[in-house]
């Protein structure tokens, strides 16, 4: 789960760590009233789940208020990567004398929460990492005893020449540590992290993920989700017990199991065609939870042909096919549908999709083919 | 031989008195798997499917000499299990619980480490070792026994390789479900490691995902200690990046975990990638020279 900025510049300031003021708008109106008009120079900054905002525009200084206004006016409802800005922060801008990164994730092959830190920070760090690796310094953290002290002295050591920005920065990173790990994120940056003129440190810019499996005991966090609308349709398919993920192509998937799945996706552009989504039902044959699926993909106008790729394992693909039957029955679609099931009982559950009027095919590379076909043939 | 378990294996069932725990307890004994014994805290005394059940893990290992361990119980639990399984002596502790926060997991990696336990899983289908023991959710009949060995992160995709591999006259030795999480048990590495010391395995199919680059490490280790042939797949190669694809260890962001570069990367070490899972049997008949 992602948070916007101004909620991660919120948990920063729970846990103590500095952050410029700032104010969040939802309109124009709303930034009159509530923004001071203290003559302090303000960057208005879009809050959307999209990167690269400020090379979109999302970003802008104002120095007066009159400019707040303006730029404010701009910014709101503006689109960025195909997302509507409903919201604008306004904070104080910071006169910076060196921008760095700091960030934590969870890392698969240390098996551990790892700090990064980098003395390049404001630009984009997977730039940094794929262009200069060696400039991301990289420290592993022992779960037990958590980030210590001399880990956070020691990375901070690297990136700031005095001591007293040293014990600043360290600070800085034990706070973030503690924030990740009470809130199970699964990615905290401050980029930038700031140095003033005055030898201040501070976190101008926040990004901050959440592990989906650990939303269950974080109630707090789970207040702060705003979905987009493509992401309600995932969250209410999780909720069914399905995993969804909408794309771009026209063939619809319903497969079970997310490495078969994508296995099927990767089978149909290899053949020609485009995937209009991610679609795992899981291990089960419950008619109620495809008929959910098929109607997930119906919904979407672009779907020409569904595939419909099972393999039973403990489930039986005769429980599975009179499933299908049951929800096409509910469902009634002038859709081509093309089923492919194979496995345990897979003959009798072929059986009965034949018996059923549709075509069905024995291997997965068939079904692709036939999937793609039908949908350039029906209108 | 095989890898990790044999007909010696004896293993006991956390969460025994579950519905999944009591499906697969059951299917496992029915395929031969040496089942000593069942834990469920409070339930202590009570038989499932002929099982004993055992109120803790210390119990059961006294009385039965398990030496393995396979998880069903849910997932804000499932941590605790491990730990418990780790810190009675248990040597392999098999996790099927999927949705285990990842903060759990990375918990219980120094005490694995410090108590010397290995860990399959979590989130994973869990692992056979062909007419002799199997661990998990893994459908029993689609096994052949021969000396393939197959590592994969994902569930069901396995299960249609497997089943390819057993039409197409290969057999397996032992089949591992890694699992898809982020942070997660042995991997790759590890297990290539013993395919390669295993006298019955010939060859291997590995498996794998988009995201991470375990595949990429497997790649370099199957370069520069592997005499034996591996043969790969790699499942998301049309993924959007940042997309996280149902396993949490499948998303891709920024060009790391593509599977252009694990493709790449296996290219470089002589492995070869099939471009659709059909064509993993005729990859590896082509290796062992078949």
């Amino acid at each position: 789960m992602k948070i916007h900025e101004y909620q991660a510049r919120n948990l920063f300031r729970k846990y103590g760590i500095p952050v410029p003021n700032g104010v969040v708008c939802h309109s124009v109106e709303e930034a009159e009233k509530n923004i001071p008009d203290d003559g302090k120079l303000k960057v208005v900054k879009a809050q959307v789940h999209a990167g690269g905002r400020g090379k979109a525009g999302g970003v802008k200084l104002a120095k007066t208020m009159a400019e707040v206004i303006e730029k404010a006016g701009q910014i709101l409802g503006m689109n960025i990567k195909g997302l509507t800005v409903e919201k604008i922060l306004v904070a104080d801008a910071v006169d910076i004398e060196k921008e760095f990164y700091v960030g934590l994730i969870n890392d698969r092959n240390s098996k551990s929460v790892t700090l990064m830190a980098s003395a390049e920070g404001g630009v984009e760090i997977e730039e940094v990492a794929r262009v200069s690796p060696e400039k991301i310094i990289k420290m592993p953290i022992d779960s037990t005893t958590g980030l210590m002290d001399w880990q956070a002295r020691s990375v901070a050591l690297k990136l700031f020449g005095d001591i007293k920005q040293v014990r600043q920065a360290a600070v800085i990173l034990k706070k973030l540590y503690k924030l990740y790990v009470e809130t199970d994120s699964s990615l905290a940056e401050i980029n930038p992290l700031v140095l003033t003129p005055e030898g201040e440190v501070l976190a101008i810019d926040g990004k901050m993920n959440f592990d989906d499996n650990a939303l269950y005991r974080q109630p707090e966090i789970l207040t702060m989700r705003e979905a987009t609308p493509d992401e309600q349709k995932e969250i209410e398919a999780n909720e069914m017990g399905l995993s969804y993920i909408r794309l771009d192509g026209n063939i619809g998937c319903m497969v079970n199991g997310a490495g078969l799945a994508m296995a099927t996706m990767d089978m149909i552009k290899l053949y020609g065609g485009e995937p209009a989504n991610f679609l795992d039902i899981g291990g089960s044959s419950n008619p109620e939870k495809v008929v959910k699926a098929m109607n997930i993909l119906l919904g979407d106008k672009n779907v020409k042909a569904v595939m419909i790729n099972i393999f039973g394992g403990i489930t039986r693909c005769d429980d599975v096919a009179r499933g299908l039957v049951t929800a096409l029955d509910e469902i009634k679609t002038d859709v081509p549908v093309v089923v492919r099931l194979s496995g345990t009982n897979s003959k009798e559950g072929l059986e009965i999709i034949k018996n059923y009027g549709l075509p069905n095919v024995a291997t997965m590379s068939e079904a692709a083919k036939k999937a793609i076909e039908l949908s350039k043939t029906e209108k | 031989m095989s890898i990790l378990i044999n007909k010696d294996t004896k293993l006991i069932v956390q969460g025994i008195t579950g519905r999944d725990g009591g499906f697969h307890a059951s299917k496992m004994k029915e395929y031969g798997t040496n089942i000593v014994g069942g834990i469920s805290p409070g339930k202590g005394g009570m038989e499932v499917e002929g099982i004993p059940v055992f109120n803790t893990v210390e119990e059961a290992v006294k009385a039965t000499g398990a030496n393995a361990s396979v998880i069903f119980v849910p997932a804000p639990f499932a941590a605790d299990a491990i730990l418990e399984a780790s810190y009675a002596g248990i040597d392999l502790v098999v996790c099927i619980t999927e949705g285990v926060p990842v903060q759990d997991m990375i918990k219980v990696n120094p005490v694995l480490k410090q108590n010397n336990t290995k860990l399959i899983g979590a989130n994973c289908p869990g692992l056979i070792t062909v007419d002799e023991c199997l661990i998990g959710i893994l459908p029993g009949m689609i096994f052949k026994k021969g000396n393939v060995g197959l590592i994969s992160r994902s569930g069901t995709l396995t299960y249609e390789v497997v089943n390819m591999l057993s039409e197409s006259g290969l057999g397996q030795t032992t089949c591992v479900g890694i699992g898809g999480d982020a942070v997660s048990g042995l991997y790759f590495i590890d297990l290539l490691e013993r395919y390669e010391n295993d006298p019955e395995t010939d060859a291997v199919v590995l498996i794998g995902e988009i995201g991470g680059d375990a595949e990429e490490q497997a790649a370099q280790f199957i370069k520069e200690k592997m005499a034996k042939p591996v043969v790969a797949f790699i499942a998301g190669q049309t993924a959007p990046p940042g997309k996280r694809m149902g396993h949490a260890g499948a998303i891709i962001s920024s060009g790391s975990g593509t599977a252009a570069e694990k493709i790449k990367a296996f290219n470089e070490a002589g492995v070869p990638v099939a471009k659709e899972p059909s064509k993993i049997p005729g990859l590896v008949k082509e290796k062992l020279g078949i």
